[in-house]
């Protein structure tokens, strides 16, 4: 068509020099001191089972997975991923959560107009936050459904014991996450939803009184018990809950992967 | 260099010597049968153990290849002859698997399924998100109890279980001792089928535990209208905060 002149079209060469220009940097020192042997992003590579290997024992993913793993453990209709996704769901919920906290003051007298202000005026402040809230929602969902996933299949049996624990500790820290998020807005909802749920602990027996105290910081919801709950939300438990995770990711490995075919 | 051990010099010298006298006569070789065909357990003999005393009394009951007639078929150029001494089963030294574990690669095979997944639900959180906004009631107020005040849902079982109970049995007690049931759950199953037909017990129990909660949290969720009262969602109204 436009080759008359032994010329290429525009596009042609565009996309030559940017070919090379790719190349040049696939070849620097600086992309090869990144990109470790073997990954998929370095210069060369081709797919064979060694740099198959090569892909999760040169990364970082080799911390999670390892080289290789059962036929079965990929069925996606064994596990449903619901493992997987409440873990992803948890990176998710960092994400938007460290956004939120960037226009969120944790005091009875600013709580509840920051979130006004956030869904108002700050670019896409009331996206985050409705992705902050169902993310989260869904969180506890597929938490609880991964372990009614793992009984049936009797995945908690020798030698799993002990990861089934760990797992009941992380739903129960996903609950109290879920739950200490709840009163952050301060508005009507998140109140009377935490003095509902804050009474039920005060009837532990003995010591009940001094439960609730700790956990409102007084003995009424105030301010004091914002500050705390956000404290709980944003820092100790999502440290906490990151321990376990780890504990129960190491332990799905050591115990021998997922739990064979029934 | 490792020494010959003792029976095993003595059983060659044996062999030597038999193929040495068996040149001339086939017939005669007396010394040759004697430690093992005879079944007498000689000192040297005692060392080895009798199964593999067995096995020798067994091969040597089979036609000795010196004993056919052609003096040249078991005897080496230095009147050696080669003896089987034992037979290595398989699987006693090289552990064998009988069927090899199937496995494949984690890239690309799970990553990309993970990597799909990952992408699904954070399209779906994301186009719910467009769609359905977080509830955000107005600021909190002492002074305003709303009517009915529910927990957040995954509370609200509990919640219904205040309606039967004393608040310390619905609120302590009966979530206490579900959660070290739970916690206990893999020592008391001593069952170690996972086959679900030999777990028809645990799963029943399961599957009731699940439902029991399931309609606990539904009931206390759409069918609880002001002052906590039953009311139907179709006839009320729906007094339910996500």
């Amino acid at each position: 068509m436009s080759e008359e002149n032994g010329k290429k079209p525009a596009g042609q060469a565009l996309q030559e020099r940017l070919g090379q220009a790719g190349d040049r940097m696939q070849d620097s020192q600086a992309w090869a001191s990144i990109f470790r042997p073997g990954s998929i992003f370095r210069k060369g590579y081709s797919d064979s089972p060694r740099n198959r290997s090569y892909v999760i024992m040169n990364s970082v993913m080799y911390h999670l997975h390892p080289v290789k793993v059962k036929r079965h453990a990929v069925k996606v209709s064994y596990t449903l991923c619901l493992g997987g996704l409440s873990f992803f769901l948890f990176i998710l919920l960092t994400v938007t959560g460290i956004f939120l906290m960037f226009f969120y003051r944790p005091t009875a007298a600013q709580a509840w107009d920051d979130i006004q202000i956030l869904q108002t005026a700050v670019g896409f402040g009331l996206l985050v936050r409705n992705m902050h809230r169902w993310a989260a929602h869904l969180m506890v969902l597929t938490v609880f459904l991964h372990m009614a996933r793992v009984f049936y299949h009797g995945a908690y049996k020798p030698p799993r014991e002990f990861n089934w624990v760990i797992g009941v500790m992380l739903l129960q820290l996903t609950l109290l996450l879920s739950f200490t998020g709840y009163l952050l807005p301060w508005d009507q909802l998140a109140l009377w939803a935490v003095t509902v749920g804050t009474n039920m602990m005060g009837f532990t027996p003995v010591f009940g009184e001094q439960v609730r105290f700790v956990l409102l910081g007084g003995v009424e919801i105030g301010t004091d018990t914002l500050l705390r709950w956000y404290v709980l939300h944003v820092l100790m438990l999502p440290f906490v809950i990151v321990i376990f995770m780890a504990i129960h990711f190491w332990r799905v490995r050591k115990d021998g992967g997922i739990s064979g075919p029934l | 260099m490792t020494e010959i051990p003792e029976h095993l010099r003595k059983r060659a010298e044996e062999a030597r010597a038999k193929a040495a006298g068996t040149k001339g006569d086939s017939s005669s070789s007396p010394e040759s049968d004697t430690p093992v065909a005879s079944g007498e357990v000689s000192s040297t003999d005692e060392k080895i153990p009798a199964h593999l005393l067995d096995r020798g009394k067994a091969a040597s009951d089979q036609p000795a290849p010196v004993e056919s007639s052609d003096p040249g078929l078991g005897t080496g150029p230095d009147g050696n002859t080669q003896r089987l001494l034992a037979v290595v089963k398989s699987g006693s030294i090289q552990d064998t698997k009988a069927t090899p574990i199937d496995k494949v690669h984690v890239w690309p095979h799970l990553l990309v399924i993970e990597f799909l997944a990952a992408l699904g639900i954070t399209l779906f959180t994301l186009l719910f998100s467009i769609f359905v906004n977080a509830p955000l009631l107005e600021l909190a107020d002492f002074n305003k109890t709303p009517n009915p005040s529910k927990a957040p849902w995954y509370f609200l079982g509990l919640q219904e279980l205040l309606t039967m109970f004393h608040p310390m049995v619905a609120g302590v007690t009966i979530p206490g001792m579900g959660l070290i049931l739970l916690v206990m759950a893999p020592y008391m199953d001593k069952n170690p089928s996972r086959k679900p037909e030999d777990r028809k017990f645990a799963i029943s129990l399961w599957t009731v535990h699940l439902m029991f909660w399931a309609v606990l949290v539904m009931i206390g969720s759409f069918f609880r209208g002001p002052g906590f009262n039953f009311v139907f969602p179709w006839d009320a109204g729906l007094f339910f905060e996500l």
